[in-house]
């Protein structure tokens, strides 16, 4: 029988690596294993850039304040009240403490230079982005003495009662083919990289949905883990889902496959019809809805069209737009019914109204008299070329996971705290994100309840 | 659709990151890529002269090898930066000395050398290339002080030559798109961002190497290569003054100026050359532009050869060895010289543009 560690940290991402982190400055042993090969270690924290914290004023990174209260209407928002109050309001005090503590763990800070992102007052940027934070949590991890495998599939958890056992492994770790620990914590991801899975709520509509991260995000510890007693939270069909590039690969196309011209053109369906008005809201707010927009259309495709005088309104993008000298010449080449283009485009056109047109704020340009309406920077598409670019839904992450107390300790079935089982980011997300998504919460999920789980599970390992 | 294959995969690369930008606030090269949104031939030779070559963006990046996206923006710069080189050669026809530089190195030293030596035969007799001298004007007695500054002059002055008028060249070619001529400010900008390899810090941690773990050691090493360097100058400069204003001949006592510059410049070129050797066959091959190996190599031996000669001439310039040690430091110096504009050395002139064109643009945005 082999050594026995203080605390096993299923994952390998933001959440896994704090949540280790954490428990190891609490005096445990620590085991991480990271399913994924060591490139792909830390799943979606790979292809993310920033954290959303509370902040009572300006510091070197980030314009001030971003007050408690402020980033709990925020949350309010975009979750429509589906969320946890008691645990959302913990998580957004705790926040505050994070932006310093990530830094006391090597992570490095940039100052939004770009300004392609209008979001330098709420969010920080991880210097080198998300695979950049991460390397430098392996290294502290590694430097405190944390132990990390990858390709560690856990094909098993031992569970008697609430109380964590043993993972049982695919292959052996130093000898064994099943790790015993005192105190568990999952950390391991949502399930979107799980077609199979996605369709038990999506259907056939599923297979056409690409995949954001990385095709390890399989959920398979978030199924043992319901399927041993742990109380489910969220609705399965949540997740976050934007709409990007149709020709971007299956898996891990990242952050490089998005589109953010949706505000300065039309979004049509593959009849030519538009569905949702693309002057709602200013993007990045509206930016998380697309995806879900773009799932409930017809073979789950949709065409964002605009014109050549917007071109360089917005991100340059990894594939260039499909362009056509004329409306008919770009539904030919979209395999879209030419005289359905024509017809939207022209009654679109007519209905524009004139306005003083400003991206940065809600401005007065806007449709009259078509549904659905155009409520804000609506402008005549007529100067050819006339481009376009193809989009399905991009799925991030997803919310269903597992019930968790304050202190990141799961809850079963029966309301009952485990004994010593914890879950940290995406597996229990769907506690604070009931749906929507705002830029950064997911790290800030991660990273709170990352170091919280740690933290209690060291802290019952050495009791 | 450019010039070159590895300039199309460099577009290729750009137009990736221009759409991520997470490496924004790594170095120079993500921010100056930022103002553009279609890339030249000029535009992308300019990027590739702005890298440094530290690693950080390779190692941050989620899409870097084994991904399909594929993307290694310090080895597809580094290659790009040296065929760079070449394309702006003066004269042209001398562009393909890049491409077998260090076997052309080699060769040039070793002739430099050898002419150095048979030449202070044919001009003296063998006592005294053999011979033991000691005192003022030693040096001199196996070659004139007027023949040495004359040929050391012709071999500066032609090195410099063809550098303006390599880099007037590539100066033209980057400085289409976004024009002008360099202010005052952005060239003092860029003194100091060269002086101290700002961008060589791998966003702050430092340098990356053999693998993820990032040092600052290249960054030492090459500190000590070209401040060394440069007191070798200093030290030449202030002897030449000696010799012309003062009338005081070398060889000079170890306490004097151009001794101290020449003995710190001579060791920082002993050890730094071998550092930067010694990291460079450490460094992860996927980060290596491996066809230039030699070009490298070459150079940075150059560098020890003329530290390594000029200090044990110091060392032993009062035994018999003095002679042949003289030879063959003045050979490596001018084969140094001559080399120059057609080999590694070129990588500090073309960054210093690169930077005084990015001080100017960073100036023209704020």
């Amino acid at each position: 029988m082999g050594s026995k560690y203080d605390v096993l940290v299923i994952g390998g991402g933001n959440a896994a690596l704090c949540a280790a982190i954490s428990a190891r400055r609490g005096g445990a042993s620590v085991l991480v294993l990271e399913g994924a090969p060591k490139f792909y270690r830390g799943g979606n924290t790979r292809h993310t850039r920033n954290m959303r914290c509370a902040h009572d004023a300006a510091t070197e990174i980030l314009t001030g304040p971003y007050t408690e209260e402020e980033f709990w209407e925020d949350l309010l928002r975009v979750t429509g009240g589906q969320t946890d109050e008691v645990l959302a309001r913990h998580m957004i005090r705790e926040s505050k403490d994070i932006l310093n503590w990530i830094v006391e763990q090597g992570v490095r800070w940039q100052p939004s230079l770009g300004g392609t992102l209008s979001l330098g007052r709420t969010n920080s940027f991880f210097l080198g982005g998300g695979r950049a934070m991460l390397n430098a949590l392996y290294l502290t991890a590694e430097r405190l003495g944390v132990d990390v495998e990858y390709d560690a599939e856990v094909t098993d958890l031992v569970i008697e009662d609430g109380m964590f056992l043993a993972a049982r492994l695919k292959r052996p770790i130093k000898g064994e083919t099943e790790i015993r620990a005192t105190s568990l914590v999952a950390a391991a991801g949502g399930f979107e990289a799980n077609i199979e899975w996605l369709k038990q709520y999506w259907g056939e509509a599923a297979d056409n949905f690409l995949i954001r991260g990385t095709p390890y995000n399989r959920g398979s510890i978030l199924k043992m883990l319901l399927a041993k007693g742990v109380q489910e939270v969220g609705d399965p069909t949540q997740c976050h889902a934007v709409a990007i590039d149709a020709r971007a690969p299956k898996f891990d196309g990242g952050i490089i496959t998005r589109h953010d011209s949706v505000v300065f053109g039309i979004v049509v369906n593959k009849h030519s019809q538009r569905f949702y008005d693309e002057g709602e809201d200013i993007w990045p707010k509206r930016y998380a809805i697309w995806g879900r927009l773009v799932a409930a259309q017809p073979d789950q495709i949709a065409y964002i069209i605009f014109d050549s005088t917007v071109v360089t309104s917005f991100m340059p993008t990894l594939f260039p737009p499909i362009a056509g000298q004329t409306v008919a010449e770009l539904a030919g080449k979209l395999e879209l019914d030419p005289a359905a283009l024509e017809k939207t485009i022209t009654e679109f056109n007519a209905a524009v109204r004139p306005g003083t047109f400003d991206h940065t704020i809600l401005d007065d340009c806007r449709t009259e008299g078509i549904t659905p309406q155009k409520t804000h920077w609506a402008r005549k598409i007529e100067t050819p070329p006339y481009l376009a670019y193809p989009v399905r839904p991009g799925i991030t992450f997803t919310y269903l996971g597992t019930r968790v107390s304050k202190e990141a300790r799961m809850l079963m079935a029966d309301g009952k705290p485990s004994a010593n089982m914890f879950a940290a980011g995406e597996i229990m997300a769907g506690n604070v994100l009931g749906k929507g998504y705002a830029a950064g919460m997911g790290m800030t999920i991660g990273s709170v309840f990352g170091r919280i789980a740690g933290r209690e599970a060291a802290k019952h390992a050495r009791n | 659709m450019h010039g070159t294959r590895i300039l199309d995969e460099a577009d290729r690369l750009m137009t990736v990151c221009n759409s991520c930008r997470y490496c924004e606030g790594l170095c120079a090269v993500f921010p100056a890529m930022e103002m553009r949104r279609a890339f030249s031939d000029g535009d992308l030779n300019y990027l590739a002269n702005l890298c440094h070559s530290c690693g950080a963006c390779y190692v941050d990046c989620q899409f870097s090898p084994p991904h399909e996206f594929n993307v290694n923006v310090p080895k597809t710069l580094a290659v790009a930066r040296a065929e760079s080189y070449a394309a702006y050669a003066w004269p042209q026809a001398l562009s393909g000395a890049f491409a077998r530089n260090g076997l052309v190195i080699s060769i040039v030293a070793a002739l430099s050398m050898a002419a150095f030596i048979l030449g202070f035969a044919a001009l003296n007799d063998r006592s005294v290339l053999f011979g033991v001298n000691t005192g003022p004007g030693a040096f001199y007695k196996l070659m004139p002080h007027n023949a040495m500054a004359a040929l050391f002059s012709a071999a500066f002055l032609y090195a410099i030559l063809a550098l303006v008028m390599s880099v007037r060249a590539f100066w033209r070619d980057i400085g289409t798109p976004i024009g002008g001529r360099a202010d005052g400010g952005s060239i003092f900008q860029a003194i100091r961002d060269a002086g101290e390899l700002r961008y060589l810090h791998g966003g702050g941690v430092g340098c990356y190497n053999e693998d993820d773990k990032p040092t600052d050691r290249r960054k030492l090493y090459h500190h000590l290569t070209f401040y060394g360097f440069l007191l070798c100058f200093a030290a030449t400069s202030v002897a030449t003054l000696y010799h012309y204003l003062l009338g005081r001949e070398a060889p000079y006592p170890w306490w004097d100026l151009p001794v101290v510059l020449g003995t710190l410049g001579g060791l920082g070129l002993i050890v730094g050359p071998v550092g930067l050797f010694i990291a460079k066959l450490r460094r992860a091959p996927e980060l290596l532009d491996e066809d230039r190996y030699g070009m490298d190599v070459g150079f940075i031996a150059m560098l020890f050869l003329t530290g390594f000669t000029g200090v044990l001439l110091l060392l032993l310039r009062e035994t018999a060895a003095m002679g042949p040690l003289l030879a063959l430091h003045l050979g490596a110096v001018f084969a140094l010289f001559i080399t120059m504009p057609y080999g590694k050395f070129v990588h500090g002139i073309y960054r210093f543009a690169a930077l005084v064109r990015y001080a100017q643009e960073r100036r023209t945005a704020a």
